[in-house]
């Protein structure tokens, strides 16, 4: 390295013309993100209430939180809520890809309507299932009218099952993106391998398995990041489907900051909620991420 | 420092006060989107445009749950409304603490307010450290049952007298194909409900040692674990009622689908426009027909600190108009709401709006929840409340426990 140096311009100043562009970029990631990371968490320490101010009280915040029926819950449900999603939008999406992949006709017809509800905000995507999961107007009402008149299906009013409404509409909407994702990372595989396959007469299924998805890691991994993201946050589905209810089953961690932030005018226990909600996400990615790109820096 | 700036500001104004009136524009907030709240507010814009000034609606909808936040952020935000809503008590305490509100009490001693505002408990409301930060402009009370004729008559039973009477006739209502209790899933409707109760069952003493003095002892008391009991009634004659919005209740109870709602006086409105007749087609029970005591919420506001000269004392002919008689009466009127002047008359109320007006003549009342507890305790008991009444597995006695843990922390 010291030999280095002392041949060629110092370290700096190599690039100069990128570093300088970079500028911004740096100050807004450090400032914006990470200061501001780092004053809720500073806040969470202390008792603010509608206005932030620094009088420190230890750990109470934390402890009130996790002695909340309300946060237990929406734990609870993010939990359920987002294993549930993960699986099924991959599984789903990735078939939907598969069978897209076909060589079929119309195929961009097919994607369009499968991307479609892609369109629509999780507000509007929200609205839309409450109407078809309402008992009295949507689909148990039309079922009941074909003549099965004990068809019961309510989830929305119904506590113990009104986590699975809502990952019906999340599901409904989130699909088609995960679909087009994996289609593109199909249509990414060279044509060779498929010839090889069948030179050696393995079964589609087997080389979709044992072949395709291996290659497709780099595609999986963009697409679970997308969807996690989108799991963590999910608040407006749940604002749009039911409010929290009925009761408080359907409280997601989210929701439960924006509440405790605003309408109980309680910064720092919505601040310790936020806290808790990135300390979930560095507890998962970390180690992941520690795995996935840690062994590989020499390398790049 | 900053009092003394406000007091000289104050000062300079009452120099100011006999000079011209010059127009200027004054933006308000305030969450009444509703029709019949949107005339009541139209009111105070056509006095206050009387006076040569100009008001600026700042309709904020979606209700104070969603106004609230945004009322906040603008005025900590450093972009400040001249005027604002909010509901009487607390709401705005730090606010209030940070210096950002001005201080009306020199238009409260011109005006006069300690001697015509009644009951002077609302003043109280508007009162730190001495110094007066709010106007209010109504009354509203929770302590009300409203009931349905028909829905009893279809029943073939009489309509009940008071809430046990109410609790006896529910399995003949459910007999007939109704829903007792009109309820809607909101969580303030169920915190609402519940603090009802307290009032009318456990009575005033016991609501104000719960509520105003933290009293966890009473709080985990036998008396308090009556009104869980008759919570725990309340839930199960609500089961069957699915609606979301209040008025949506109130409309199972208009078209006698269910027998009752327990509400504040803001349903009114919603029979009158249905043309329903106090007395003929429904019946008002304050205090569920067991305890005459109403409480004394309801809206005031606040105006925020201005740089501005001439628009801080248009501020002040603002909240000096908001209580004049004329506008009290107009105003009030269109909105459903009791007046916060006890020399003013109001002629033109109904058999409802006249029984709490004289309720209120005889000094029964208590102040509001928002006045007493912080929206953080508030909201920890709605989500309680809520939780409870959507949930048959939570038992009464759990409840309890739980709402006298949340007193005991309450500040």
């Amino acid at each position: 390295m010291a030999a280095d140096s002392a041949k060629r311009p110092v370290r700096l100043f190599r690039n100069l013309n990128s570093k300088i562009a970079a500028i911004p970029m740096i100050l807004i990631a450090s400032v914006i993100f990470v200061g501001g990371t780092a004053w809720t968490i500073l806040y969470s320490f202390t008792n603010s209430k509608l206005l932030p101010r620094l009088t420190f009280v230890g750990l109470d915040q934390y402890s009130r939180l996790w002695s909340t029926p309300k946060w237990l819950i929406s734990i609870e449900n993010l939990l359920i809520y987002g294993v549930l999603s993960l699986f099924f939008s991959l599984v789903i999406g990735f078939f939907l890809a598969v069978l897209l992949d076909q060589k079929i006709r119309f195929e961009n017809t097919f994607r369009t309507i499968y991307l479609y509800p892609f369109a629509l905000s999780f507000i509007v995507t929200g609205l839309v299932w409450q109407w078809l999961l309402n008992p009295e107007f949507g689909v148990q009402r039309v079922i009941r009218n074909l003549g099965w008149t004990s068809f019961s299906f309510d989830p929305l009013y119904n506590a113990d099952i009104v986590i699975y409404g809502i990952l019906l509409a999340g599901l409904w909407q989130g699909t088609g993106l995960v679909m087009c994702l994996m289609l593109a990372g199909l249509r990414g595989i060279d044509e060779e391998i498929w010839k090889a396959s069948r030179v050696d007469g393995i079964p589609s299924w087997k080389t979709y398995l044992f072949i395709v998805i291996p290659m497709m890691r780099p595609v999986f991994i963009t697409t679970l990041v997308i969807i996690a993201s989108g799991i963590v946050r999910v608040y407006d589905l749940v604002v749009a489907q039911t409010s929290g209810g009925p009761g408080i089953a359907s409280e997601v961690p989210a929701k439960f900051v924006y509440d405790t932030m605003f309408l109980a005018q309680n910064l720092a226990q919505g601040f310790a909620g936020s806290t808790m909600m990135l300390v979930t996400v560095i507890v998962v990615v970390v180690p992941w991420a520690y795995l996935e790109f840690g062994s590989k820096h020499g390398h790049s | 420092m900053k009092t003394m700036y406000i007091a000289l500001f104050g000062a300079s104004l009452l120099a100011l006060a006999s000079a011209p009136a010059v127009a200027t524009d004054l933006e308000v907030t305030h969450w009444w989107t509703s029709g019949g709240e949107a005339a009541a507010v139209a009111e105070f814009a056509k006095a206050f445009n009387a006076t040569g000034n100009k008001w600026v609606d700042g309709a904020i909808a979606g209700g104070g749950g969603t106004a609230r936040p945004v009322m906040i952020g603008r005025i900590t935000g450093g972009d400040p409304m001249a005027a604002t809503q909010f509901n009487h008590g607390r709401q705005a305490e730090e606010l209030v603490q940070a210096g950002l509100m001005k201080d009306l009490t020199a238009v409260a001693e011109k005006e006069g307010w300690r001697k015509i505002v009644f009951p002077p408990s609302l003043l109280d409301n508007c009162t730190l450290n001495g110094k007066l930060y709010c106007a209010p402009v109504n009354i509203h009370s929770w302590q009300w049952l409203w009931l349905s004729n028909k829905a009893f008559a279809d029943a073939g039973i009489s309509v009940p007298k008071n809430w046990d009477e109410f609790v006896a006739a529910a399995p003949a209502l459910e007999k007939a194909g109704k829903i007792p209790l009109a309820l809607g899933n909101q969580p303030w409707q169920a915190s609402g409900a519940f603090n009802v109760l307290m009032v009318a069952l456990a009575g005033k003493d016991l609501f104000m040692k719960v509520y105003k003095d933290k009293d966890k002892a009473v709080a985990a008391g036998p008396e308090i674990g009556k009104v869980f009991k008759a919570a725990d009634d309340a839930r199960k004659m609500a089961a069957k009622s699915t609606v979301q919005d209040w008025n949506q209740a109130t409309n199972l109870v208009i078209t006698g689908e269910a027998g009752g709602q327990i509400m504040g006086d803001w349903a009114q409105g919603e029979f009158q426009v249905a043309k329903q007749v106090a007395g003929k087609d429904y019946t008002c029970l304050p205090g569920l027909g067991v305890n005459d005591i109403i409480s004394t919420d309801g809206d005031a506001f606040y105006f925020p600190v201005l740089k501005d000269a001439a628009k801080s004392k248009a501020q002040d002919e603002l909240a000096a108009l908001m209580l004049s008689p004329k506008v009290q009466v107009a105003f009030n009127l269109k909105k459903g709401s009791l007046p916060i002047r006890g020399d003013i008359d109001l002629a033109a109320a109904n058999d409802c709006m006249k029984k709490g007006l004289a309720i209120l003549a005889k000094g029964n009342t208590i102040p509001g929840t928002d006045a007493l507890i912080t929206p953080d305790t508030s909201k920890q008991i709605e989500d309680l409340s809520v939780e409870f009444f959507k949930d048959m597995k939570i038992t009464p006695a759990d409840a309890q426990k739980r709402f006298a843990e949340i007193i005991a922390k309450a500040q």
